[in-house]
């Protein structure tokens, strides 16, 4: 092995650097001086998504264990834009005196868990796999408890960490079964030898029931509302689009990878899961005023859309999947974005609190439409294009029920996103929200957002790219 | 450039253009211009359609553009216009140029209402340009959703509810279209080969009949739920009433007849023995829309309900001549299309002006006003009269068209549906004359309606275009009518293939 292949695991490598950086220049600032720290980790980290971009050839690390190829480079780069959108968010919310002491924490615990993530979709085997997962779920525990002083900010990390921990034994467990059948821990391996009996089938039960934690799907979702209302807005969305969008990679590339020749066992599963997920999770969002909770559900839902990608198992599917998670990060960032400056501003997080908004801060108003009308997939704005292209893919499964299903739950989806605009837009109020600028960062932050709501849907080149690597990755 | 993307861009530049308006009078002036320049685009691509024509130009679709979009899933961008599309685009044109005037007035955020209006407009006009469905799907919505804001926003009474339940009904509409798309899609390629969404490369294959029996009712019922299909019509009663006089115009007078476009375009053109199998259930279920849309106006009190329930009728009507498919009777539809969209608009644009004038839709509350605001009246009167299928007003020639090509069905089934609908004129004419005796003629009710103002300027610019066009659909139907026979000789070829077969 030649120091060469190192570059292979460029994206942890300057992640780590990037870390040792953040803890010097914790220790080497003043106390006075703490909160020219957010600018500096934003400008650092800026760097790391850069270099995540510089292409390189892939190949496999430490016999197997860790692989790298344009298809999970591409992934890291899409969640390392989602950090860096996140990251432009934060800014008003960390520099409050409150957590000013705490600055560096936040930044640190973020990139670990990004780390995580990333060592998780490279991964080659099971363990590599597993300590990822587990190295991306710990510190955000402590990131949902960082308004330590909110009883409901350490309720979520509590929970948190609680089902995470369950959710991990579980996943193990599938694993171990699974291990214990085939022998091996490499995917390599295991893809080979794999067939579908009962012992895999129960393994691959526990191991789907894992991820569904992670993912949120139904039934394991019972967590993710209270998590996302009590954590700070910022860790909500952290939560919602970074980490479901690294389990949903991950959970893509192993079951067409891995379990791919048992693929007709898990598609009933998955199937199911999908119609569940989808449904209740619409029906909760429908009666929710508090606008984290909405979008907890909200996120729920777009997770069941996406369980319609994986059915496609193709390229095609794949390539939907990850395209609709891009999509999802521009457009689920844009409704946390203006979500969080309103919080910051006035500390309103309910749709009551909404009403009358247009009036008083019309940019913010029409952005947040935006990003609803995307997440409800209504064109000619992105969430349309990655919804069709997700349904494109199941129907070519000829999952064509199934595609009815999903496009009526999009149709009840719309109630209550249109809810949110009508909260804004007509109802009147007699204290909105007041006229207030959010801060440059955060205004940097959202124009990134509206600009990939807009040109990811009409820019083809991005999904032929996309199907390009996720083609060249399965073959 | 393509003169049918100018149709695009056109609409696309006019929004633009208002963003940078400062006050209410530059904002309707840009868009009076915009919508002008459209109105003229529009007029130049119907002549030189019939030029093109005239010249032997024989393809089914001409001023034809491909550009692709989605490489891998064959997605394009392919646009090109027959016959029926480019009526329906002068239509369009007419009828969003006299919206603009009709909602002169508008002084709550007429920025946004402009915008929002001319969005509507745009995804109108890309839907009738589009040869493929993905695009035609996308425009489609694009047509759909700005009505949330407009009858939310501007609109009357219970608008919220209205436009929650217009908006779902419609968005469910679409769900089962885009199954109804995926179907075809994924079998446009039976014989191996790329698949596409090109209609006219579709429809030189034959989709397996299995196939078609399942789709075609998604794909009818989801344009059919936009063309008022009985029972799907609930929406259109309800949110007519709420939403402004510009919104009204438009819904009723342009985007009902996407939903009639579509049925035939897509549904009954890609699917044709489908559509010759089940089409006896949607005959039935049309004949009752159009019955009861007539009965339905007759009960109304106030003016808006009466002229929605009118609506459902006539666009039952419209699919009704369709599902026919024969081509004396689809011509017929399309001409009901067209009419009915001009006359509707005027009809909306007339309870517009009323409603400003007198604050009152209640038709028991007026009376008389023949005398104090004649200009409106008797356009009023008009429109009723072409509502009612008067000859020299283009309702007539589309009825009677309609009428007779139903009745060519030798067949028991489809006669008896026949008479049943053509039922409607007689209830169609008591609710017009009804309502025109109890509004117009008589004494003035109200003292306070002696002083209303007749007509202004823009208001009459705004009828008289309507007028014009009803009028002269009324007194040369020929062209027109000749100009769709045309175009529709492939699709009626293609449903006849299908019956022998």
């Amino acid at each position: 092995m030649s120091i060469e292949q190192f570059y292979f695991m460029r994206h942890e490598l300057v992640l780590t650097l990037a870390i040792i950086i953040l803890l010097i220049a914790e220790i080497a600032t003043s106390d006075k001086n703490k909160k020219k720290l957010i600018p500096f980790s934003i400008w650092l980290f800026g760097i790391v998504t850069i270099v995540g971009f510089i292409p390189s050839q892939g190949g496999e690390l430490f016999g197997g264990s860790y692989q790298s190829s344009a298809l999970t480079d591409l992934m890291k780069n899409i969640l390392n834009i989602g950090v860096f959108i996140i990251f432009l968010q934060a800014e008003g919310w960390l520099k409050r005196d409150e957590t000013a002491d705490r600055i560096s924490e936040y930044f640190l615990l973020t990139l670990a868990t990004l780390i995580g993530m990333n060592f998780m979709i490279s991964a080659g085997d099971f363990l590599i796999f597993y300590i990822g997962i587990e190295t991306a779920t710990i510190p955000i525990a402590g990131l949902a408890a960082f308004d330590k002083i909110r009883s409901r900010s350490a309720e979520a990390g509590i929970k948190l960490i609680l089902s995470s921990a369950l959710s991990s034994g579980v996943l193990l467990f599938g694993l171990s079964l699974i291990y214990g059948v085939t022998g091996s821990i490499y995917f390599t391996d295991i893809a080979q030898t794999i067939t579908s009996n009962s012992m895999v089938a129960l393994g691959f039960i526990f191991f789907v029931s894992g991820m569904g934690f992670k993912i949120s799907l139904v039934p394991f979702h019972f967590w993710t509302a209270d998590v996302y209302e009590g954590a700070p807005i910022n860790v909500t969305s952290y939560l919602s689009v970074i980490s479901k969008g690294a389990a949903s990679f991950i959970f893509v590339i192993i079951l067409f990878t891995v379990f791919k020749s048992i693929t007709e066992m898990w598609k009933p599963l998955i199937y199911t899961l999908a119609v569940f997920t989808m449904t209740i999770a619409n029906l909760f969002a429908l009666r929710q005023n508090n606008i984290k909770r909405f979008l907890a559900f909200s996120s729920i839902a777009q997770a069941g859309f996406l369980l319609l990608g994986i059915l496609g198992t193709s390229d095609l599917g794949m390539s939907s999947v990850v395209y609709f998670v891009l999509v999802y990060v521009f457009t689920n960032l844009g409704a946390f974005g203006v979500v969080e400056a309103i919080s910051n501003a006035s500390g309103v997080e309910t749709i009551d609190g909404y009403n009358g908004l247009y009036k008083t801060n019309p940019k913010l108003s029409l952005l947040m439409t935006l990003s609803l009308f995307s997440l409800a997939g209504i064109p000619p704005v992105a969430g349309f294009f990655g919804k069709f292209f997700l349904f494109t893919a199941a129907a070519s499964s000829g999952y064509f029920i199934l595609v009815l299903i999903a496009v009526l739950n999009a149709t009840i989806s719309l109630y209550y996103y249109l809810k949110v605009i009508r909260a804004m837009f007509i109802e009147k109020s007699e204290n909105p929200v007041a006229t207030f600028r959010s801060s440059n960062y955060m205004r940097v932050a959202l124009v990134i957002c509206v600009t990939g709501i807009f040109a990811v849907g009409f820019a083809s080149g991005i999904f032929e790219i996309i199907r390009e690597i996720s083609s060249a990755f399965l073959n | 450039m393509n003169i049918l993307t100018l149709l695009i861009v056109v609409p696309v530049l006019t929004m633009a253009g208002i963003l940078f308006t400062k006050d209410m009078k530059s904002t309707r002036m840009v868009s009076a211009i915009g919508m002008g320049i459209q109105l003229i685009v529009s007029a130049v691509l119907v002549f030189m359609y019939l030029g093109a024509r005239k010249a032997g130009a024989s393809d089914e679709m001409l001023f034809v553009a491909d550009y692709t979009w989605f490489k891998s899933l064959n997605i394009h961008y392919t646009i090109g216009v027959d016959g029926i599309a480019v009526a329906m685009i002068m239509l369009t044109g007419i009828v969003v140029f006299a919206g603009i005037f009709a909602s002169w007035e508008m002084e709550y955020l007429t920025r946004e209402f402009f915008i929002s209006l001319i969005l509507l407009a745009t995804g109108v006009f890309g839907f009738f340009i589009s040869i493929d469905l993905f695009t035609m799907f996308l425009f489609y919505e694009v047509a759909v959703i700005p009505m949330y804001l407009l009858i939310g926003i501007w609109g009357s009474g219970p608008k919220e509810s209205s436009a929650m339940k217009l908006t779902l009904m419609l968005m469910g509409g679409s769900a089962l279209l885009m199954v109804g798309i995926f179907g075809i899609y994924f079998n446009s390629a039976p014989d191996g080969g790329p698949l596409t969404f090109n209609i006219l490369e579709i429809s030189k294959i034959q989709i397996p009949v299995e196939a078609q029996r399942f789709f075609f009712p998604f794909t009818f019922i989801g344009f059919g739920i936009l063309g008022a299909l009985f029972p799907f019509h609930t929406w259109s009663p309800d949110g007519h009433a709420s939403a402004p006089t510009a919104v009204s115009m438009l819904h009723a007078g342009v985007l009902m007849k996407l939903g009639g476009y579509g049925a035939f375009r897509v549904a009954m053109f890609l699917m044709p023995e489908a559509a010759h199998e089940q089409a006896w259930i949607f005959i039935i279920l049309t004949s009752i829309s159009v019955v009861y849309g007539a009965f339905g106006a007759i009960w109304q009190k106030d003016l808006k309900y009466i002229n929605a329930y009118s609506s459902v009728s006539h666009c039952g009507l419209v699919l009704f001549a369709l599902l026919m498919m024969n081509e004396t009777a689809m011509d017929g539809g399309i001409l009901q299309m067209i009419s009915h969209g001009l006359m509707t608009a005027l009809f909306f644009a007339l309870i517009g002006m009323i409603y400003g004038r007198t604050h009152t839709r209640n038709i028991n509350e007026m009376g008389g006003l023949m005398k104090v605001i004649p200009f409106l009246s008797v356009v009023y009167v008009i429109a009723g009269l072409a509502s009612l299928g008067l000859p020299g007003l283009s309702g007539f020639v589309a009825e009677m068209t309609v009428f007779v090509g139903a009745f060519q069905h030798p067949d028991i089934f489809h006669r008896v549906v026949t008479i049943v609908a053509a039922s409607s004129i007689v209830i169609t004419a008591v609710y017009i004359l009804r309502v025109v005796g109890i509004l117009l003629l008589g004494p003035v009710k109200n003292p306070h309606f002696e002083h209303l103002n007749d007509a202004k300027w823009y208001e009459k610019l705004s009828m008289i275009t309507l007028v014009l066009a009803i009028a002269g659909i009324g007194i040369a139907p020929l062209w027109l009518s000749n100009t769709i026979l045309d175009s529709l000789k492939p699709i009626v070829e293609k449903l006849a293939m299908a019956v022998t077969f």
